[in-house]
């Protein structure tokens, strides 16, 4: 994962750019305005955190009731300590079902797990349902830039190009013409699948329920209509009730796309009983680990509070710059900086906590209040505490704290700095090459200082004008 | 009434960079009639050491700055940065041991950065500069979201005649800075300060004013690399003091 390296990609590629500009300002607009809209936003905040915390505290205890209430609906629940464990146990229902075809609604979680890659090669076909996922999919299966708008990164010029190689239809440029196309072809597969995989945005305890909020209908489709329904989430999505679910409803899609409400909202609740018209005779849940239960009770405890609306990522000044793609793995900006540590490996992960400018917006937007900057700051310092930053920073930055520990030293070293820097720039008052710190002056200039340091120009006016 | 005592945390970067907005807060604290006075040890609050993950080094340059400045009466500075590491995370640092952690509390509940100061507890109703123009105002992310800095520079800055405030898109969003992620990131941090730098120049302002220096340098420095050359990057104590 090289974030570095894939910022300065992202960064020169005009088309991104381009994209990244046009999108910005939506996300961020409309979650305003729906803010706005809620008559007590911080009330219903603070009632959201306090849910979340209610779960994360006990999670074993809610994960327990929520599998009894499940199992008494005639749901099967099964729990995967690894993607690799995902992978594994989809497999196995699929082949029990003489599954050939899976459709499926929108899960990170099997984007952590690589469970498509791992259908595949069961042979056993999975469709993507989401337009946006379906437009990846299609594209050479590349993965999701943004946790609710994975294909955010693509224009409609891009898409329309797209559809019309993949498709071999004539190429359209108008969004409902594309979107009908794409309907067109998901209908057939919706028809055919044999079983329907979903993600789950809360698992409601009192009920044995899983809550689905999407806004294109076709997690209905494959939740209701092959005769198997795979629910793929996190241990640490469970809720205690109904009640906790309509509070955190309140605050999810407008965080997330600025709606008041999704367009669909599913409570779904067990297998199809016999008086029932539609849904899956197998209901499964698979319950994954995958990291989880080592965040509990540890320093990034908050980090499981989280209800993946991307807010942070929307209003990051770093993500609007560069897109998802350049962090490099399932999810992206800040909550993906602290995530992908956790779960994917921090020594496998060197440069993400860092890639951030810690300026907060994040939150303040992040509707279960996670202190994301302090999370991050906290990986820093487990960086450094376990040796894994380059070892000229660290002898750079001990030696820093060293000398500003000695103020006579420090007051020597930074007149010296001011003069050399002001020797630096010269007579153009700036500085363009900056040879202590090279990355400063690769896009921008470095002024000059002015040339004494601020103590030197005090006890020289305090020699002047002496006190009385 | 006896005169209020405040020592004035320069700031490593002003110290190094500016030492003009130094004086300028200076003269700003006395013409309010403050005793100013400024602790000649002090060097860093320790943030940067704090940020990079050096918790020894910003504990330690923690409890350096907390010996130098708990005699006063306040502490003030040109810098929300600076002034919010004091203020909200010196306590966190300091948890771990009681006493201190005392000492962090007291010193952070009378710091303040300096245009909070002026109107908030000086409640100041004119200001000495004759800055004459119009400027736009970024407001720089700790100042505004840690320590709720967003009309006080305003307020100060209504009382100057000559002063116009064309507020520009986005002021409040970051400019890319970030500390050490200036240097760890250079092109993603200087890419962040281009969009702020076209709102800077959208505005049609003169001059855009900040309160912290590293978010100015930033601004400056990817102003003049686009070839701007003559919108000025001003501190606003620089703007309300005027000449020093």
């Amino acid at each position: 994962m090289h974030f570095k390296a894939n910022a300065s990609a992202k960064l020169a590629d005009v088309v991104l750019q381009g994209n990244l500009k046009n999108a910005k300002g939506k996300f961020v607009t409309k979650r305003a305005e729906a803010i706005k809209d809620l008559d007590d936003f911080e009330g219903t905040r603070d009632a959201a955190v306090a849910i979340r915390n209610k779960v994360i505290d006990n999670l074993d205890l809610w994960l327990e009731r929520f599998e009894q209430k499940a199992l008494d609906t005639g749901a099967q629940v099964l729990w995967a300590k690894d993607g690799a464990e995902v992978c594994r146990l989809v497999t196995e229902i699929a082949k029990r079902h003489g599954v050939k075809k899976v459709t499926k609604s929108k899960s990170m979680l099997s984007e952590e797990a690589g469970l498509n890659q791992a259908l595949e090669a069961a042979g056993i076909q999975p469709v993507e349902t989401d337009l946006g996922e379906y437009i990846l999919q299609v594209d050479n299966n590349e993965p999701p830039s943004h946790i609710i708008a994975p294909a955010v990164h693509k224009s409609l010029s891009d898409v329309a190009d797209l559809f019309h190689k993949v498709h071999g239809t004539p190429r359209k440029t108008e969004i409902p013409a594309l979107t009908r196309e794409a309907r067109e072809v998901l209908r057939g597969h919706f028809l055919s699948a044999e079983m329907g995989l979903s993600g789950g945005n809360f698992l409601v305890a009192e009920t044995g329920s899983v809550a689905l909020v999407t806004n294109e209908g076709n997690g209905r489709m494959v939740t209701t209509m092959p005769k198997v329904h795979v629910v793929i989430t996190g241990i640490e999505k469970v809720i205690p009730t109904l009640e906790d679910l309509s509070t955190l409803m309140r605050i999810l899609p407008r965080s997330a796309t600025g709606q008041s409400i999704s367009n669909y909202f599913s409570i779904l609740t067990g297998v199809k009983r016999p008086e029932e018209h539609d849904g899956p005779e197998h209901l499964y849940f698979v319950l994954v680990d995958s990291g989880r239960a080592d965040v509990v009770g540890g320093d990034f405890h908050a980090m499981l509070r989280c209800i993946r609306c991307g807010a942070c990522m929307n209003h990051c000044p770093v993500y609007q710059t560069i897109g998802g793609h350049a962090y490099g793995w399932v999810y992206p900006g800040p909550m993906g900086s602290v995530l992908t540590p956790l779960y994917a490996g921090i020594e496998n992960s060197i440069d993400l906590p860092h890639a951030a400018t810690l300026c907060n917006q994040c939150g303040i937007v992040c509707p279960v209040k996670i202190p994301l900057p302090d999370l991050l700051r906290k990986l820093r310092e487990k960086q450094t505490e376990r040796g894994l930053r380059p070892l000229t920073e660290r002898i750079g930055l001990r030696l820093w704290a060293w000398v500003a520990q000695r103020p006579t030293l420090y007051a020597l070293g930074a007149s010296l700095g001011a003069r050399y820097l002001k020797w630096l720039a010269g007579e153009s008052n700036r500085i363009r090459l900056l040879p202590t710190a090279p990355e400063w002056t690769l896009g921008r200039d470095f002024p000059a200082p002015q040339g004494k340091t601020f103590r030197e120009l005090y006890a020289a006016r305090r020699n002047a004008t002496p006190r009385a | 009434m006896a005169k209020v005592r405040v020592g004035l945390f320069v700031t490593c970067l002003v110290d190094l960079m500016r030492p003009r907005i130094g004086f300028a807060t200076l003269k700003l604290l006395e013409t309010a009639g403050c005793d100013v006075v400024v602790p000649e040890a002090q060097t860093c609050c320790g943030q940067p050491a704090w940020n990079s993950g050096d918790a020894p080094g910003a504990v330690a340059l923690a409890k350096k700055t907390i010996a130098e400045f708990e005699g006063f009466d306040y502490v003030v500075t040109p810098s929300g940065s600076c002034g919010d590491h004091i203020r909200s995370e010196y306590p966190a640092l300091l948890a771990a041991e009681p006493d201190w952690r005392d000492r962090a509390t007291a010193l952070a509940s009378r710091t303040y950065e300096l245009t909070d100061f002026l109107v908030t507890v000086l409640k100041v109703d004119s200001v000495p500069g004759d800055h004459e123009g119009s400027i736009t105002y970024h407001d720089s992310c700790s100042g505004l979201r840690s320590m709720g800095i967003k009309d006080q520079p305003r307020a100060l800055l209504a009382k100057m005649n000559g002063v116009e405030l064309r507020e520009m898109n986005g002021c409040e969003e970051c400019c890319g800075f970030g500390g050490t992620f200036s240097v760890k990131f250079g092109e993603v941090s200087a890419a962040i300060a281009e969009r702020k730098c076209d709102n800077v120049l959208a505005s049609g302002a003169q001059a855009v004013v900040g309160g912290d220096l590293g978010c100015l340098l930033n601004i400056e420095g990817k102003l003049r690399r686009m070839g701007n050359e003559t919108t000025q990057v001003l501190h606003v104590a620089e703007v309300l003091a005027g000449r020093v």
